[in-house]
């Protein structure tokens, strides 16, 4: 597939995602339990883009020694568990990742 | 009844704050769809495509680690899931309008023009309520293009060395601050995590993330029913 056919049918599956919202999707559809489980739905999917980003390295091989990313991924969490700042969490996390290459 | 133009301004000024956020979010989105080798025409095509910032990361992180074209898509289908929760809530807002202007606002309705407008939307009843939706998606899409093409140029300077593509899981770890704070979504943080970084070369198809999704959810269920019974 072409780039451009996959940046196309992307954002014809996030554009229906947001119609059948507004357009299709009516309140007695869900009950509070499909509610509840939707909810979890952010939980469950952005780990799986953080950890394998922070574990694995270029090659696709596990890497926890001498992983910067691993400590810089953790004082970002910890900034952003208190300050509950989106901006804060990722330049902590920048600063602390670049703080760890460049000068440790 | 405010005029249309007056219920829009106000949708600009109430979404403005959540807009600080969105601007790093488009400048790294920039520099790395051009780090990864997508000409700056498609870059720019994405943002005015697909836009939603984590779908399009999603796409290039994807995309990057060498997956299939079947498995982006779903992957992006499924992060955008999340959109699905809204729907119940502003759908009986917005059930009178005509369906023009329900296709209009669809492109428009991203995760911050909702979360203001919900709370205007239950406090106002007027006919033109929706115009305050419009004016923080519209205020939205005008940061989100301006700071993907920033982030184009910008790419080209950014050295490689800086290891920008870090930033990634940071905007990811930045948007789940919040349920850090809950013990249920946190397991089901880590049961994800696990099953992606562990099955990460062993999933076929790179669906790591559609396969660590569903046995978070997985997890979601069986720990809110117990959860009740208690």
């Amino acid at each position: 597939m072409s780039n451009w056919a996959l940046i196309l049918y992307c954002g014809l599956i996030t554009y229906l995602t947001r119609f059948s919202m507004i357009a299709l999707i009516k309140k007695e559809m869900f009950n509070d339990r499909i509610r509840e489980i939707l909810s979890f739905v952010p939980s469950a999917i952005f780990p799986a883009i953080i950890f394998p980003a922070i574990f694995i390295n270029d090659k696709g091989l596990f890497e926890i020694d001498d992983n910067p990313k691993i400590l810089a991924a953790i004082i970002a969490m910890v900034i952003g568990i208190f300050s509950r700042s989106i901006i804060a969490t990722i330049f902590s996390g920048l600063a602390s990742y670049w703080f760890l290459i460049f000068v440790v | 009844m405010k005029s249309n133009f007056k219920v829009f301004l106000k949708g600009i000024i109430d979404v403005s704050p959540l807009m600080i956020p969105v601007v790093p979010f488009g400048l790294i989105f920039g520099v790395l769809a051009i780090d990864i080798g997508f000409t700056p025409i498609e870059t720019m095509a994405m943002s005015l495509i697909i836009f939603g910032g984590a779908s399009q990361i999603v796409l290039l992180q994807l995309f990057s680690g060498g997956a299939s074209s079947l498995v982006i898509i779903s992957s992006v289908g499924a992060v955008n899931s999340r959109h699905l929760l809204y729907g119940a809530v502003v759908s009986e807002h917005l059930s009178d309008l005509k369906l023009i202007w329900k296709i209009i606002i669809s492109y428009f309705l991203i995760d911050q023009a909702f979360a203001i407008s919900n709370e205007y939307l239950k406090k106002n009843k007027d006919n033109n309520r929706y115009f305050h939706l419009v004016g923080g998606g519209a205020t939205c899409w005008v940061i989100w293009q301006s700071t993907t093409f920033l982030g184009i140029i910008l790419g080209a300077a950014i050295p490689e060395k800086l290891g920008l593509s870090f930033a990634v899981p940071l905007t990811f770890l930045a948007l789940l601050v919040n349920d850090f704070r809950k013990l249920i979504n946190v397991i089901v943080i880590i049961i994800s995590g696990l099953v992606a970084t562990l099955g990460y070369n062993y999933i076929p198809f790179k669906a790591y993330v559609i396969v660590a999704a569903l046995a978070g959810l997985f997890t979601a269920m069986i720990l809110t029913t117990k959860n009740k019974k208690v």
